[in-house]
């Protein structure tokens, strides 16, 4: 089964733009005081129209841990420069799915796949690719904030240095360019030495965001970004996460239906290892096409 | 209707909210229809007992729609409802508007059957109205009836009503001009007669914009502002 992304429906704002082009509605603006501005409005139309221009592309996957199948022919095209979500409940294959997509199933003994996963239209598990470059092109950021046990200045340049990279100058620009990024700098700009340890979570990981952006990698993969912080950290991070799709493809596993609601351009249900619907979030959080997505999102499952 | 979401929350109480508010509206929808049907029988017999009750069941109409609203905004706030719920409550809050004109509307009938009544016309049975009224009260009870069966099946039958009913209006109208013409002493009464089509008329749409709610909360498609034939083909679909 093929999931596409649906083209946008052709909005009523076309049809308003298209009376703006007859000039009927500007010659109504002409006597009125107030100025009518309609550019405004046609943002939302922009959004829509973003031509979905793929990043990853995932073809037939299917994924094995030993006998048991996790992921079942899934296919689907992650665009760029967009944010995804997955949703789905516990075992799903959500978070599965995404930690293939940097190879990090490769850890796992006894995980075997068949299809592929193209990022750039190559197959990254072609044996011709070197997994730690891979994984430098696709970041990633867990649930948990997992920052190394030194200097807040280190964490962020640590991608730097074992890239042989030791110019004090090149490492302090990055490292600013870095923490300012994650929306981190004005809060630790004081204290570039202090233990990373000594960080409230929410800051912790928008550390580690920091750490993955200041290698440049084209996809960012977050895991739970969120869901063992505050609420207003929280918010933080889906700021963050909103700011970073200006140059980052980004992909995102979320618990939490409404966060995916809130960061996410297009949305992928995934229900028993299957990708069961994927499409616009605006169009699957009000009418979704599939029954078993309805009754999730709704809170009918149970 | 293969993608509606048919079971229960996991949340009972969610359940029991959004129950609730469907039996609010659809006491309310009971009670605009009772005021609508109550005001055309005031009107046609001059029945200032009966107008008097439609203007008091007014206030009940108004409290509920506040009620209604306030529910509904309860419910967004605490649940973040997606898709069929999400539709169900907006849907709702626009229901509630259109109902709460209808009431509007038939406060109007019952207002000019109090004032004919104190006038010394003569009273005729209106006949001029009675297929219009039909085809009203038919209306507004087949919207009510596809809101609680969330039923989309009958919603064309609805609106391609409603054309008939724009018709019906017209010649309404065109009829009382002639009469007025035969003899000017009639303007003022025609004149009521037909603030009462206008009326009816107005219920009628406020019926149809009914079912195109109930259409968004089915299918999901926004069908406002559509042709019976774009409708028709929106809903089989």
């Amino acid at each position: 089964m093929v999931v596409r992304l649906k083209p946008a429906p052709q909005s009523t704002l076309s049809s308003i733009k298209s009376l703006i082009k007859e000039n009927r509605i500007n010659n109504m603006t002409e006597q009125r005081t107030h100025a009518i501005d309609m550019s405004n409005i046609s943002m939302a139309e922009k959004n829509n129209e973003q031509v979905a221009d793929t990043c990853i592309k995932v073809e037939n996957l299917d994924l094995f841990y030993g006998e048991k199948q996790a992921l079942f022919n899934v296919n689907m095209e992650i665009p760029r420069k967009q944010v995804t979500a997955y949703i789905g409940p516990s075992g799903c294959g959500k978070s599965t799915l995404l930690r293939s997509i940097n190879r990090m199933n490769d850890l796992v003994d006894s995980a075997r796949i068949k299809g592929k996963i193209l990022l750039d239209g190559e197959d990254i598990y072609d044996k011709a690719v070197n997994v730690a470059d891979l994984r430098r092109r696709v970041g990633m950021v867990f649930q948990k904030p997992n920052p190394f046990p030194k200097s807040i200045y280190e964490n962020v340049a640590y991608g730097l240095r074992i890239q042989g990279v030791n110019d004090r100058r090149i490492l302090d620009e990055t490292v600013e360019k870095s923490l300012r990024s994650a929306a981190l700098w004005d809060e630790v700009k004081d204290r570039l030495q202090d233990n990373a340890l000594g960080m409230s979570g929410g800051q912790q990981q928008r550390l580690v965001i920091a750490r993955a952006i200041a290698i440049e990698p084209e996809v960012m993969l977050l895991d739970e970004p969120a869901s063992a912080l505050d609420p207003i950290s929280t918010l933080k991070i889906e700021e963050l996460i909103n700011e970073l799709k200006e140059k980052y493809t980004i992909v995102i596993v979320t618990h939490n239906m409404q966060q995916a609601a809130r960061v996410s351009d297009h949305t992928a249900f995934m229900y028993m290892g299957e990708l069961i619907e994927f499409g616009a979030t605006n169009e699957l959080f009000t009418n979704p096409t599939k029954k078993q997505t309805e009754d999730y999102i709704t809170g009918r499952y149970g | 209707m293969e993608n509606r979401a048919s079971g229960q929350h996991i949340s009972h109480l969610f359940d029991e909210e959004m129950e609730n508010i469907r039996h609010k509206v659809l006491t309310m929808g009971g009670l605009v229809q009772q005021q609508m049907e109550d005001a055309v029988q005031a009107f046609i017999t001059s029945d200032q007992a009966l107008a008097e009750k439609v203007l008091l069941q007014d206030e009940m109409v108004n409290n509920l729609e506040m009620d209604i609203d306030h529910d509904c905004i309860q419910v967004i706030a605490r649940r973040q409802p997606t898709a069929i719920d999400l539709r169900m409550l907006i849907s709702v809050i626009k229901v509630i508007t259109d109902l709460e004109r209808i009431g509007d509307e038939a406060g109007r009938i019952a207002k000019m059957a109090i004032r004919l009544e104190s006038t010394d016309y003569y009273h005729d049975q209106y006949h001029e109205l009675n297929h219009l009224v039909d085809m009203v009260k038919g209306m507004l009870s087949g919207s009510l009836d596809s809101f609680a069966r969330m039923d989309v099946e009958g919603v064309a039958k609805i609106t391609r009503k409603d054309e008939k009913v724009d018709r019906e209006y017209t010649s309404i109208i065109r009829q009382l001009i002639t009469r007025m013409m035969e003899d000017p002493r009639n303007i003022t009464r025609m004149l009521d007669v037909l603030w009462t089509a206008r009326a009816l008329e107005r219920i009628g749409d406020h019926a149809c914009n009914i079912c195109e709610h109930v259409v968004y909360i089915v299918k999901g498609d926004d069908v406002r502002h559509l042709s019976q034939d774009e409708l028709e083909s929106k809903i089989q679909k």
